[in-house]
């Protein structure tokens, strides 16, 4: 069977062309422009191929490559071609702004998408805010929401930390206890997490009853596991980079074969890890946030496995190429859906070159709902203009016979929070 | 003046002049690159001051350059205060830090002082860490562009951000030639060479080896302030480990004991990078080696090496 991009569309140029109108264009002036050049679009892409984001940088380029074939597929931007220049800045916030100004320069981009990390994306957007340059990243931070970065700087392909804590902090309290003790790297991403748990969880009857700040650096875990007290009723972890295994195999050795509090860990934890690994046997019967589900759920939407064959994954969210290779599928699918954007923000912008970037960062501002759909795999999301950040779905899995199975799906609304900042009222 | 220096106040002079041509013909990214080795190459002085002159191999310069980064920042993002205020902060808690660690690290030598300087440097970096609510730790803080105003300049903008650069460097380049061609630049050499002859002849080498790292350390607190100053950005990754390695690099090769060597060395390791990257994701592995034929055939850096096969003036 052929998968169709959507429903009861028959063409995937009528989707793609549907979607820049029934979500920017809807609030924006629709500026559609015949092709007045063959050139390509060029859009550079930040790419933590080296550093501690590496593991996430070769799904993100995988992930990108394979949303660029399609949108070149049905008709490019604008009619067209795009092509992507890939940069590695090294996970580091200074190699990522000098990457930031290659493509401003000689590369000659028209927008830079792609960075995951908070520091390389703090680090970068002042300089996309001197060059003008629209910038979206898939940083998942509270930086942007916050308000801290400028009009140039969107996340409009993944949800923040706010928004998902916000969202999952009552489950939390209803489902697995009310005492929480949470271990997070002592690093901005854990900040986030720290600063919003804990009033969420509060709102939602339960409390934080102790905050354990890992140095993002540590490779041994066992010395702060101690610190978790004896009330803890449910342990929330959320560890990145290279230690994570360590940190979640030392965490099963700490409790052993006795008795534990309920485990609730961001994916992000085991993101690029198999969960058959020797070790982690113990994350039986606990629970992760993701993203998006990392194994096909047997109620998936129509999207989910056109999009799993694009990017080259396989049922259980390893490469379709080398089983042993572990996607970072609960992240990933921000680069896919920012590329998306890009395009349905340059068509209704109708945009034709470097003067016309500011156009293109209102045409994202004016976009609102971004229904589910293959250029949405991972939901239906609402767009916040005024705060550059989107708000989507979040889902809690459950680990079952060595497999995560989705148990709950928050809604959007439950995501949502009062506005921190108007970007639209920024001068560019 | 004689011949020798005529050449040397030629080469350094005409280095300058080069430079301050090179905005009006170099394209918009490399001319921005070069602001940012600018930048770079004075903190690499300053490490060449107590690395390449004076003999102390320092492992926590990163330090210092964090100090001067934080000691500006911290003031302008938390407190208001102008670029200026922030700037001469930076430049007075790089040279401040600079001397409490020498206080304490000089009373060892060689391996003992780089692990020293190495532990330092690294509970300064997670101090940063620590105190992350107010210095947002590994994310960093952006310095916003009101706050980047100096003397009336947007340092902002492209060109006053080049001119401030160059200007910075050329302070510091003038100063580093003058500091060597001092009496006390040859007694730096001296305690390099020598240190128990040099004590023989009745110089304190505690009091020579804490002024040269002084110096070093408010080079590296200017360079760590202009930067966050000119780029907007403040990020504990700049008090890493890495940042120390960094202006070693740089220092090797282009020429430990040479004026210029730093300049060159930043500049040559900043575009080896940005062209291997351009031609292939190893670019890293193309640095290593390229190190590697360093260490191998030019083992005093290009400027060194150079010093040793004729141009024996070069300071």
């Amino acid at each position: 069977m052929t998968p169709r991009l959507t429903g009861p569309t028959p063409s995937r140029r009528r989707v793609l062309g549907g979607l820049a109108a029934s979500g920017a264009a809807l609030a924006l002036p629709a500026r559609f422009a015949s092709a007045q050049s063959a050139a390509p679009i060029r859009l550079g892409f930040q790419l933590h191929r080296t550093g501690i984001g590496a593991a996430y940088g070769r799904w993100y380029e995988r992930t990108a490559q394979a949303a660029l074939k399609l949108v070149n597929e049905g008709g490019g931007i604008n009619g067209r071609p795009v092509e992507i220049v890939f940069e590695d800045d090294g996970t580091d916030p200074r190699r990522g702004a000098e990457v930031l100004e290659k493509f401003a320069g000689p590369s000659g981009c028209d927008a830079v998408f792609g960075a995951l990390f908070s520091h390389v994306v703090v680090g970068t957007a002042p300089r996309a805010g001197e060059l003008k340059m629209p910038y979206l990243v898939c940083s998942e931070g509270h930086h942007v929401a916050s308000g801290s970065l400028n009009r140039w700087t969107l996340q409009p392909g993944i949800t923040d930390v706010k928004s998902q804590v916000q969202a999952m902090a009552p489950w939390i309290s209803q489902t697995l206890g009310k005492k929480v003790t949470m271990i997070f790297p002592d690093y901005a991403f854990g900040h986030d997490h720290r600063d919003a748990f804990a009033p969420a969880i509060r709102a939602a009857g339960g409390e934080v009853i102790a905050q354990i700040a890992i140095p993002p650096t540590e490779t041994s875990f066992t010395r702060y596991l101690p610190r978790i007290p004896a009330g803890t009723e449910v342990i929330y972890h959320v560890m990145v980079g290279p230690a994570v295994l360590t940190f979640v195999k030392e965490l099963g050795e700490f409790y052993g074969s006795g008795a534990r509090p309920e485990i609730f860990g961001f994916v992000d934890s085991l993101e690029a890890v198999e969960f058959a690994s020797p070790g982690l046997e113990f994350l039986e019967g606990t629970h992760f946030w993701e993203g998006h589900c990392r194994y096909l759920q047997p109620d998936a939407g129509e999207h989910e496995r056109p999009y799993r064959a694009a990017v080259g994954v396989d049922d259980s969210g390893a490469s379709l190429a080398d089983a042993r290779d572990i996607s970072t599928y609960g992240h990933m699918f921000s680069v896919w859906e920012t590329l998306f954007i890009l395009k349905a923000g340059m068509e209704a912008a109708g945009y034709r070159g470097p003067a016309d970037r500011q156009k293109l960062v209102e045409a994202i501002e004016a976009m609102t709902e971004m229904p589910y759909s293959l250029e949405h795999p991972q939901g239906a999301k609402t767009f916040n203009g005024k705060t550059h950040q989107v708000f989507g779905l979040q889902y809690i899995s459950k680990v079952e016979g060595g497999r995560l199975a989705r148990v709950h799906t928050t809604s959007l609304e439950d995501g949502m929070y009062p506005d921190e900042v108007d970007y639209t009222a920024m001068s560019f | 003046m004689n011949g020798g220096a005529a050449k040397i106040w030629a080469l350094h002079l005409g280095v300058l002049a080069a430079l301050l041509a090179a905005q009006a013909v170099l394209p918009a990214y490399h001319a921005g690159n070069l602001a940012r080795i600018m930048v770079l190459a004075v903190y690499a002085m300053g490490f060449n001051i107590a690395f390449g002159y004076t003999g102390l191999l320092s492992l926590g310069h990163a330090l210092f350059f964090g100090a001067g980064l934080y000691g500006m920042g911290m003031p302008v993002a938390l407190a208001g205060w102008g670029a200026g205020a922030g700037l001469v902060a930076g430049l007075a808690a790089g040279g401040g830090l600079a001397l409490a660690v020498g206080l304490l690290a000089l009373r060892r030598a060689g391996v003992s002082f780089m692990i020293v300087t190495l532990m330092f440097a690294q509970a300064g970096y997670l101090t940063i860490l620590y105190y992350t609510p107010y210095t947002r730790g590994e994310e960093g803080i952006v310095i916003d562009r009101a706050a980047r105003v100096l003397m009336g300049l947007d340092l902002s903008q492209d060109a006053t951000r080049y001119c401030a650069a160059l200007a910075l460097f050329a302070a510091a380049l003038l100063v580093n030639l003058a500091l060597v061609r001092s009496p006390f630049g040859r007694v730096m050499v001296a305690m390099r060479e020598n240190e128990e002859r040099s004590r023989m002849l009745g110089y304190d080498p505690f009091r020579v080896k804490l002024a040269a790292l002084v110096l070093s350390g408010l080079y590296a607190g200017a360079a760590g302030a202009a930067y966050g100053l000119l780029f907007g950005y403040v990020g504990a990754g700049f008090a890493s480990i890495q940042y120390s390695i960094l202006p070693l690099l740089y220092v090797l090769l282009g020429g430990a004991g040479t004026v210029l060597g730093p300049f060159l060395g930043a500049a040559l390791m900043f575009y080896l990078i940005d062209l291997a990257s351009g031609v292939t994701t190893a670019h890293l592995l193309v640095v290593g080696a390229a190190l590697l034929v360093l260490v191998l055939f030019a083992p005093k850096g290009i400027l060194g090496t150079l010093r040793d096969r004729g141009l024996t003036w070069l300071p």
